[in-house]
């Protein structure tokens, strides 16, 4: 089953072709890691496909709805605000930077949108909350303020906070970028016990090894294209094309 | 004239500056709210409307504007203007602190950063969710410092009602002072802005101190 599926995806900014006809799907239960360099594309793919950015060509579909859908010209057509919202209940988006609400506690953040959004009964998704909390190390948090955790703790709590609404499917944009390395390898952590759970995931990262161990598919983008795709061994283990290995070559030390 | 007959008539000065000052918090506060959007407004002749009035109600003196606004209608319609002149107070201080208001709504609205806009957006909430639950809260913590400052000002600019000769502590401490040739009018009202003041920066700090539960 198709959770998400993009169709010859075009997005630009100014003069600016950031999104080159980029197509990708993602079946349930599978982690697709999108990997490239600087300035490729891939927040602005991630960013298209959770409708924080609306994409210029292309179809944007989450389980057979279609958020956008392309005209006879190849340009994108949204779908109603209604429809979108519906449509945006089937993902989550773990942000770089957390992006957690400073002036709530950790059980309010996570709280909070499904009882608001979602209109789900406060008492059930209080102890839905307290369980996700638990999972991520973080029970003893839930009175505590965002400013008062590390940075790998407020990034557990905005992965516990997306998956308090249930999505279908999780993405993560650089998910480790802003921490220290030493407290990257407890995001690490949670992404793989997700993917153990099979959460339906697409990951952005600059972290090689992570995303060989935890994808069952890779996309290499470079300058608004799918360069090169495939299992973590071809891409990653065996790369045809030579912007792969140019670019994995900067990794080698892995 | 005794010192008590002195006091109450300055007590009714008094009464009229504090009406002078909650009034003017109780319209400024939600217009200058109003005004900070327009000046943020994607609308270029509502951004530019709202962005002359700030200019012009910060660049020229509170008295004249007063002056303005009392004397208005009358140079422009014959307007009967008796009995207008505590609305004139009151409508001239509050568009005047509501463009001191939006110029700091305005730039604690901005500070907020994008995240936390993307952050809500993504999670469902509707604009109107966005904004009263995650965008505001942040904002009037932000902002506070500088209201205070405005606030603080505002007491002591009440005293300017005396352009309108409307009668409030210190237009009657000047005139008792010239009736009785004495200097007590003006030490008693210094004393009640100086209180005034303390009790205000007092309030202020302790929502200050109530909003420090986060960073
Ligand atoms: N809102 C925007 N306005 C203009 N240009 C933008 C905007 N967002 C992104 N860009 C440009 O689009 C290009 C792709 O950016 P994007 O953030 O998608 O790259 P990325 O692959 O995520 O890079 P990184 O690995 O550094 O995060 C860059 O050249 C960037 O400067
Ligand atoms: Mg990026």
């Amino acid at each position: 089953m198709k959770i998400l599926e993009i169709n010859n995806s075009r997005k630009h900014f100014g003069d600016l072709e950031v999104l080159k006809d980029i197509s990708l799907s993602v079946e349930k239960n599978q982690v697709v890691s999108i990997i490239g360099p600087s300035g490729s594309g891939k927040s602005t793919l991630l960013r298209c496909a959770t409708l924080l950015e609306t994409l210029d060509g292309g179809d944007l579909i989450y389980l057979g709805d279609y958020a956008a859908k392309a005209d006879e010209n190849g340009n994108a057509v949204y779908a109603s605000p209604e429809e979108l919202k519906k449509i945006k209940m089937n993902f989550g988006l773990v942000f770089q930077n957390f992006n957690l609400f400073p002036h709530y506690s950790v059980l309010k953040n996570v709280m909070e949108a499904p009882v608001l959004v979602q209109k789900r009964n406060k008492e059930e998704v209080k102890a839905e909350a307290m369980e996700l909390l638990r999972k991520m190390g973080l029970e003893d948090k839930a009175d505590v303020y965002p400013y008062q955790l590390s940075g790998g703790q407020q990034q557990r709590v905005s992965i516990a906070r997306a998956l308090a609404m249930k999505p279908n499917i999780l993405f993560f944009d650089e998910p480790t970028s802003a921490l220290d390395p030493e407290l990257t390898g407890e995001i690490l952590k949670v992404i793989k016990d997700l993917a153990a759970e099979h959460m339906t995931m697409v990951i952005v990262t600059h972290e090689m090894a992570f995303a060989r161990d935890v994808s069952d598919y890779i996309i290499f983008m470079d300058g608004g294209v799918i360069v090169e795709e495939g299992t973590p061994d071809q891409v990653i283990n065996h790369p045809t094309q030579e912007r792969t290995k140019l670019f994995l070559s900067r990794f080698k030390n892995d | 004239m005794s010192l008590s007959i002195m006091l109450s008539q300055l007590s009714v000065g008094m009464v009229r500056a504090v009406g002078i000052f909650a009034l003017t918090l109780l319209f400024s506060l939600p217009l200058g709210m109003l005004i900070a959007f327009a000046r943020m407004s994607k609308n270029a002749i509502i951004k530019n409307i709202a962005r002359v009035y700030i200019s012009v109600l910060r660049g020229t003196p509170l008295m004249l504007q007063l002056l303005v606004v009392y004397f208005a209608p009358f140079y422009l319609w014959h307007a009967n203007i008796s009995g207008y002149r505590f609305a004139a107070v009151i409508i001239g201080f509050s568009l005047n602190y509501a463009a001191y208001f939006a110029e700091i709504y305005r730039g604690g609205i901005q500070s907020i950063p994008q995240g936390q806009y993307e952050a809500a957006q993504v999670l469902g909430y509707s604009k109107s969710q966005t904004f009263f639950r995650i965008v505001l809260p942040q904002v009037v913590k932000n902002i506070l410092p500088a209201v205070t400052n405005e606030v603080i000002t505002l007491v002591k600019d009440t005293s300017l009602a005396f352009a309108l000769a409307y009668q409030e502590v210190f237009t009657l401490a000047k005139q008792i002072a010239a009736a009785q040739t004495n200097f007590i009018p003006f030490v008693v009202a210094a004393i009640f802005y100086y209180v005034f003041n303390v009790l205000v920066a007092f309030v202020m700090e302790r929502i200050e101190s109530k909003m420090d539960y986060y960073r």
